[in-house]
């Protein structure tokens, strides 16, 4: 009898699963030795100062909105609106408690701005969806309205213009340019180890239970509502310290009026364009969106010298980036990181493809 | 062969781009480079394409017919802003350092937000920056904001010139005592910037000052204009930008407030601001340090040398002496007139920052410097020093007549000494919160 059962097939000759055998981290140690190393010894100020901040800290946006639309399939577009919580809550922190140190500061608007998340996010348990998102879209209006309007938050300023206090890490001052980027480096780094492991943990396995089928997630016994308020709050910590390194690390200063709608839809884009539900995706998209624009006003004047407006090379930006978009959304939604993996996927039996 | 195309264009722009990247050719040492951060597309395209069309014909005029500054030729370049801050910040460092050699002795904001993120990059860098008309009120006081520039007017000046020529109109100072000023603003950090002086007028000067904001953008008014007809106005002083400009103008005709009763700020006085309210804006006046009309020398010479050989920079000649145009040709002027006066003391060459910021604070435009580059009417006189970074204060009042701008009045001085005390009230606060040490003047 028993010996029957033994004689039945088994249903695979392997593990359904893929499991990635641990690579030994090297090429990742090369890439942080360069980023902490070589770039700013070797990076002029424009690149710190233009390309490589702006890239690090739309990385971390979109790392954090990643969390929530990527992961846990709630679409947002109020990260701007996250984004200027931290960016207030981290200045008015700065300014009205003495002697607190900078990564206090930081993580204490990244709390704050998680708290202000953790409300908005407490109707997603009930909606969801086209309809989420649109409390989202009201969450963005309304924080916008909340730092023009009350002075309070910008400390009277005449203009509603909240500017850095001095950057300071345990005594030394970050003013440089290489201060700046290495303070941006070295908090995008730690949040972007932590995310890898949530997202490898119990929590993130429940967000993409949630994501994948959020009926099902409930019947096997996932708190549903708890986790989609919990990857809201997470997202916007997150955003939080990715809006106050854009106004303290990159612009120096920042009003109501940087965190607009439309930060709130490139961030989006990166998700999109990037791939959602991957970490990597997020700084690939950030690469792309922020450096083609840069890119395309180069290449343009190059190769069209003068004669071209560079008008024109803008609204070149705007449709590439919309097709892009579409392209994207139809034919590959994991994005460029996918498109990147299929390459090395190709590359790793080339030439021998049989 | 398609994949072939596809790869061949792909790798073309990619090699097209990264060689933009490493190196943009050609340029000579001997020359001034001047960054220009337009905007030609976007939501604010219809004045930055005008805006920009103004100050690049009269670079050109500059280089060709008089064959550059004292013999030094100008070189500028673009990069499309679409007037965000991080672009034009971008802007900034991508020429900060000049281009192949040229040095960049100063660079126009033209955005009250990116003058507030580059204050202290342009400080630590030494590039004079240069915002007309807009910037931070406070950093009129140079000792404080060495390398800010607010020049020509910045916004409480705007706000006294508008009390002072309702003044004139009602016959005087004294008879303001008791009247009724609204001052409808636009919700944000440019509108609600007057409301400090206002206050101070109003109590110097008796009059009662009610303020009403319009919340961005603007398109729908009818809650704030019918309270502006409750509260009976005697003058209507409009601080709004972009749309919420015209439908404001047609919703007071709507609501039956006489036009000619309410004064437009200087962001609120272009064609853009009253074409669209057609007829109801005929009568309506507007604060202009940068009057609009083609009929200045300038315009003439423009138009000979420039305009005429088809070298310019407008798209539709119509716009020739529109009101943006005219700023940027005013922009341009001060700018040329700012290293003249730099030539004077370091040699006839490039200037770099250093010697930039030297310049603008040393410039000196009077009524016959003004006659001679053609500028008489329509560019006030300008006197700029080491605390003093404003340096006109003045505006002309201009009148919509249904079709052009006619200017109504001459210039018209704030009452800087008056307010002057709440600058300075400012920028000791600024210098406080950051530990700025304020430059000793006397010096300098």
């Amino acid at each position: 009898m028993s010996a029957s059962i033994h004689r039945l097939p088994a249903p695979f000759d392997h593990a359904p699963i893929e499991i990635v055998g641990r690579r030994q981290p090297w090429g990742l140690l090369a890439l942080l030795g360069v980023a902490f190393v070589l770039l700013p010894l070797l990076g002029g100020d424009y690149w710190l100062n233009a390309i490589l901040i702006p890239f690090l800290v739309l990385s971390l946006a979109g790392l954090g909105l990643n969390l929530l639309t990527g992961y846990t399939g709630q679409t947002s577009v109020g990260s701007a609106g996250f984004m200027a919580v931290g960016a207030f809550a981290t200045y008015g922190f700065l300014l009205r408690v003495p002697g607190l140190p900078l990564p206090l500061a930081l993580v204490a608007g990244g709390l704050f701005a998680a708290a202000v998340g953790f409300v908005v996010g407490i109707p997603s348990s009930r909606i969801k969806g086209f309809y989420l998102m649109v409390t989202t879209l009201a969450a963005q209006f309304f924080l916008e309205w909340v730092f023009v309007k009350f002075p309070w938050f910008y400390n009277h300023a005449s203009s509603g213009t909240i500017s850095a206090p001095r950057l300071e890490l345990f005594g030394q001052p970050l003013g440089s340019a290489e201060g700046r980027y290495l303070l941006t480096l070295g908090t995008v780094l730690v949040l972007t180890w932590v995310a890898v492991n949530l997202v490898r943990s119990q929590i993130g396995r429940n967000w993409m239970a949630i994501r994948d089928m959020d009926t099902a997630a409930a019947v096997i016994g996932i708190p549903v509502e708890r986790y989609r308020r919990l990857a809201f709050a997470v997202s916007a910590f997150y955003l939080g310290i990715a809006g106050a390194l854009w106004a303290f690390a990159y612009l120096g200063t920042a009003s109501a009026g940087s965190f607009d709608i439309n930060r709130s839809f490139q961030i989006l884009f990166i998700i999109i364009i990037g791939g959602m539900g991957s970490i990597a995706g997020s700084f690939i998209g950030a690469a792309f969106i922020s450096l083609l624009p840069i890119f395309l006003s180069h290449g343009g004047q190059l190769v069209f010298g003068g004669s071209l407006d560079a008008g024109q090379v803008q609204n070149l930006q705007k449709v590439i980036f919309g097709v892009l978009i579409i392209v994207f959304l139809i034919r590959e939604p994991e994005g460029l990181v996918r498109l990147l993996g299929n390459l090395r996927a190709r590359l790793a039996v080339w030439p021998l493809r049989f | 062969m398609r994949k072939f195309i596809k790869r061949s264009v792909s790798a073309a722009v990619l090699a097209a781009g990264v060689c933009g990247l490493v190196a943009e050719a050609q340029a000579g040492a001997n020359e001034q480079f001047i960054p220009l951060a337009t905007y030609r597309v976007g939501p604010y395209a219809s004045s930055g394409t005008l805006w920009w069309a103004g100050l690049i014909d009269y670079l050109r005029y500059v280089n060709e017919v008089e064959g550059g500054v004292d013999g030094v030729k100008l070189l500028w370049k673009e990069c499309e802003t679409e007037w965000s801050t991080d672009r034009i910040v971008e802007c900034y460092e991508r020429y900060k350092q000049g281009y192949n050699g040229a040095p960049t002795a100063f660079f126009f904001t033209h955005s009250t937000p990116a003058s507030y993120a580059l204050l202290e990059k342009g400080l630590a860098d030494k590039i004079p920056l240069i915002d007309a008309g807009g910037g931070r009120t406070e950093s009129t006081d140079g000792s404080v904001f060495p390398y800010a520039f607010p020049l020509l007017m910045n916004y409480y000046s705007q706000a006294s010139v508008g009390i002072n020529y309702i003044a004139l109109k009602e016959g005087g100072l004294d008879k303001l005592r008791g009247k009724k000023i609204v001052t409808v603003y636009h919700d944000s950090a440019y509108g609600r910037e007057t409301q400090g002086p206002m206050a101070l007028l109003a109590k110097k000067y008796g009059f009662e000052n009610i303020q009403i904001p319009v919340a961005d953008p603007g398109n729908e008014q009818s809650p704030q204009w019918r309270q502006v007809r409750q509260a009976k106005p005697d003058w209507i002083f409009l601080r709004t930008w972009g749309v919420s400009t015209p439908v404001g103008i047609k919703t007071a005709a709507r609501f039956g407030l006489p036009v000619d009763r309410i004064i437009g700020d200087v962001w609120a006085g272009s064609e853009a601001d009253v074409l669209p309210a057609g007829a109801a804006a005929k009568g309506y006046q507007a604060l202009a340090p940068f009057p609009g009309g083609a009929d200045f020398e300038i315009h003439q010479r423009l138009r000979k040398h420039i305009l005429d050989k088809g070298k310019s920079d407008l798209k539709d000649p119509k716009f020739f002496g529109s009101v943006y145009y005219n700023i940027g040709l005013i922009n341009a002027a001060i700018a040329v007139e700012a290293l003249r006066t730099g030539h004077r003391k370091f040699g006839n060459r490039p200037l770099n920052g250093e010697e930039g910021r030297w310049a603008f604070e040393h410039l000196d435009i009077d009524g016959a410097r003004l006659k001679e580059i053609g500028f008489s009417g329509l560019l006030q006189t300008l006197k700029l020093s080491c605390n003093e970074h404003e340096g006109g204060g003045a505006a002309r009042v201009q009148q919509w007549d249904g079709s052009k701008w006619t200017l109504a009045t001459d210039w018209i001085q704030a009452d800087r000494k008056l307010l002057r005390p709440l600058i300075d009230a400012k920028s000791a606060a600024y210098a406080k919160e950051k530990a700025v040490k304020p430059r000793d003047c006397s010096k300098a």
